[in-house]
């Protein structure tokens, strides 16, 4: 298998991935699958998700230079700025693509799992251009310290659930989400928000988010003469936008760069379980019990991770770096101050690992996903720093 | 279990297999009682952490033996003491399985006195590696059947079953409803008319009348959510009188 080419026909990248559901959900994994191979390979639907990214979400997203951090970092700082996306974040690539594969497969109503709220929002936001109905579970922690997104999602027309059982974050919002699925299935697509789940999910998400990679490369090329970077940095919570910027690279000398909180680090502490549908790194305790994860942002708290990247951490191709809160507390200072660029916190979990990285890539262009923006986080760091 | 069950069914037994989550407090006592009311074969749910194929009652009933440090381990060593003289399968989520590894786990199932096991979130496309290990180990794996499946797949699974064939009574995860979907006789119809596996009915069973109606077709049900909340409620006793209760709606 060349990397980052299909999963084999149990979809699986090595030993990862799979396809992990209730017997309920077997047909309709395999009847996606069968429909978004279709899809994929249809010109007809290519050009119409196409002209969705360019008319309505504002693709392709540009590149920018930081010229002060890359001076006072001693690097060259390109930015791929899907936070400039409609939406505010990488999220909606994945959510036209589904929601448009959808409605060609007949359903009628999508439900979503987040995190964040950003791909809460961006379903949300896809359902409603799309007349469709829509239905997000977020965990109730998540709903509290994200209310902004919440009220979102309710302007756009989607019913928010909370989620009170088990750790009451995103990982709690998958099990609902699913199980929700498991009741609705006939009707009901599953609008999964990263680059995990049961296959075709791992698969499909990341070639929903490709564009990411396809163009930051071209431009990246025209800026640096043909040349690529020599780091590809992106953070990983499931890691869909880590994974959207990385297959534009996987092939060229760049290393690839996904950074984890230290609380989330499913590749850096996990060992491979199987939940969620997916065999992959998870973070569980002796007994198989899946452990919570704890960071300071929401979209990153998830314990597992997309099994792509379990597969390209065990062939050594991408290294999955932690960092700390007080890490991105300061990072998501430091892009404010330096470039006027409020980043997504997920996103300064990257910034934070090239600042402290820095001293070992003098002179080296390092190419960040600056996968969202920090909107929707300001409430929170509000309270953190103290207004 | 099987040998037994078929043997139970040709003599014209409606088979019932009660659901009790492991760990939860009286869950001991709560087998012998509903194994001197009549259950024909004790279902001891495994506590996991993320159990997406139930809903409110059973997740509850996890998560309180969760917290309370329940783990597979010592519901394993617990079950050994139990000697109530029919079989016992155990309903567990896979990574339970996996983290343990195959062989370990049948092991484990083995020493303890279980009999069977139930994954259900382990397809048939996922089963080799579990099953090898199982069948080496004499442990039987009953195999799930769904009302979305096309009828080519159902062939398939009955071969795979071993102890019964679990088909699933409605699209949806575990717990109480007001009526038997008219899913659960269809799909169990579907079943018996191509395999000699016994054929149990279970999710969305909530009652004594609903079990009646489902052995219309059905070899047997299994009650989950509506023994666990009365074990939650009642404690043992009266899963119990509970027990009794559906044994004499499918005795007939």
């Amino acid at each position: 298998m060349s990397i980052m080419a299909e999963p084999s026909a149990e979809g699986r990248f090595g030993e990862f991935g799979g396809r992990f559901v209730p017997e309920t959900l077997v047909p309709a994994c395999q009847e996606l699958e069968a429909s978004f191979r279709e899809a994929w390979a249809d010109p007809v639907f290519r050009a119409e998700l196409h002209h969705l990214l360019q008319e309505y979400a504002g693709r392709p997203s540009i590149i920018t230079e930081c010229h002060n951090l890359g001076r006072s970092l001693g690097i060259r700082l390109i930015l791929k700025r899907e936070d400039l996306n409609h939406t505010g974040s990488h999220k909606i690539n994945n959510v036209l693509g589904q929601a448009l594969l959808a409605k060609r497969m007949g359903k009628t109503r999508l439900v979503a799992e987040t995190g964040a709220g950003q791909h809460g929002v961006a379903s949300a936001t896809a359902a409603a251009l799309l007349g469709m109905s829509c239905k997000v579970y977020m965990g109730a922690v998540d709903v509290e310290r994200q209310a902004l997104n919440v009220f979102r999602m309710k302007l756009l027309g989607a019913e928010v659930e909370a989620v009170h059982s088990g750790s009451r974050t995103l990982k709690d919002a998958v099990n609902e989400a699913m199980r929700d699925w498991v009741a609705t299935v006939g009707e009901t697509h599953y609008c999964l928000g990263s680059v995990m789940g049961p296959h075709p999910y791992p698969w499909m998400v990341r070639e929903f988010h490709r564009v990411i990679g396809d163009e930051a490369r071209a431009q990246c090329r025209d800026l640096l003469g043909g040349a690529d970077p020599d780091f590809i940095v992106a953070c990983v919570g499931g890691g869909s936008n880590a994974m959207g910027i990385f297959s534009g690279f996987v092939d060229t000398e760049a290393r690839l760069i996904g950074v984890e909180p230290a609380g989330g680090a499913a590749v850096g502490r996990g060992v491979p379980g199987v939940v969620h549908g997916m065999r992959s790194y998870l973070m569980q305790d002796e007994y198989g019990q899946v452990q919570e994860a704890h960071s300071i942002s929401a979209g990153l708290d998830y314990p597992g991770v997309g099994p792509e990247h379990s597969y390209l951490a065990s062939i050594g191709r991408a290294e999955y770096p932690t960092v700390t809160d007080a890490e991105v507390i300061d990072a998501f200072q430091l892009m404010a101050r330096s470039e006027g660029i409020i980043p997504a916190l997920e996103c300064a979990h990257a910034m934070a690992w090239i600042s402290r990285e820095a001293p070992t890539m003098q002179g080296k262009v390092v190419l960040m996903n600056l996968s969202g923006r920090g909107d929707k986080d300001v409430a929170q760091m509000m309270e953190i720093l103290g207004g | 279990m099987e040998t037994e069950f078929r043997a139970k069914r040709d003599a014209g037994r409606k088979l019932l297999v009660p659901y009790i989550t492991g760990g939860l407090t009286g869950w001991q006592q709560a087998i012998r009682a509903a194994a001197d009311a009549g259950a024909d074969a004790i279902e001891i749910g495994i506590p996991f952490s993320d159990p997406v194929m139930d809903g409110p009652i059973i997740q509850e009933a996890s998560q309180r033996a969760l917290d309370a440090g329940v783990t597979p381990v010592s519901i394993f060593e617990e079950a050994r003491e139990l000697e109530v003289g029919i079989p016992l399968a155990v309903m567990c989520y896979y990574n339970t399985v996996h983290h343990a590894g195959h062989e370990r786990f049948a092991y484990q199932l083995l020493s303890a006195g279980i009999s069977a096991a139930i994954v259900p979130d382990l397809p048939l496309e996922e089963s080799g590696l579990w099953c090898t290990a199982a069948d080496a180990a004499g442990i039987e794996t009953v195999m799930l059947a769904a009302p979305t499946a096309p009828d080519d797949r159902l062939p398939r699974i009955a071969a795979r079953a071993r102890g019964f064939v679990y088909s699933v009574g409605l699209l949806g995860v575990t717990g109480e409803r007001a009526s038997l979907a008219e899913s659960a006789t269809a799909l169990a119809r579907r079943l018996k008319a191509i395999t000699d596996v016994p054929v149990l009915v279970g999710v969305g069973v909530s009652n004594a009348e609903q079990a009646r109606q489902a052995c219309v077709v059905a070899d047997g049900v299994i009650q989950g959510a509506s023994v666990v909340r009365r074990l939650m409620d009642g404690g043992p006793e009266a899963v119990g009188e509970y027990v009794s209760e559906v044994r004499a709606a499918i005795s007939y």
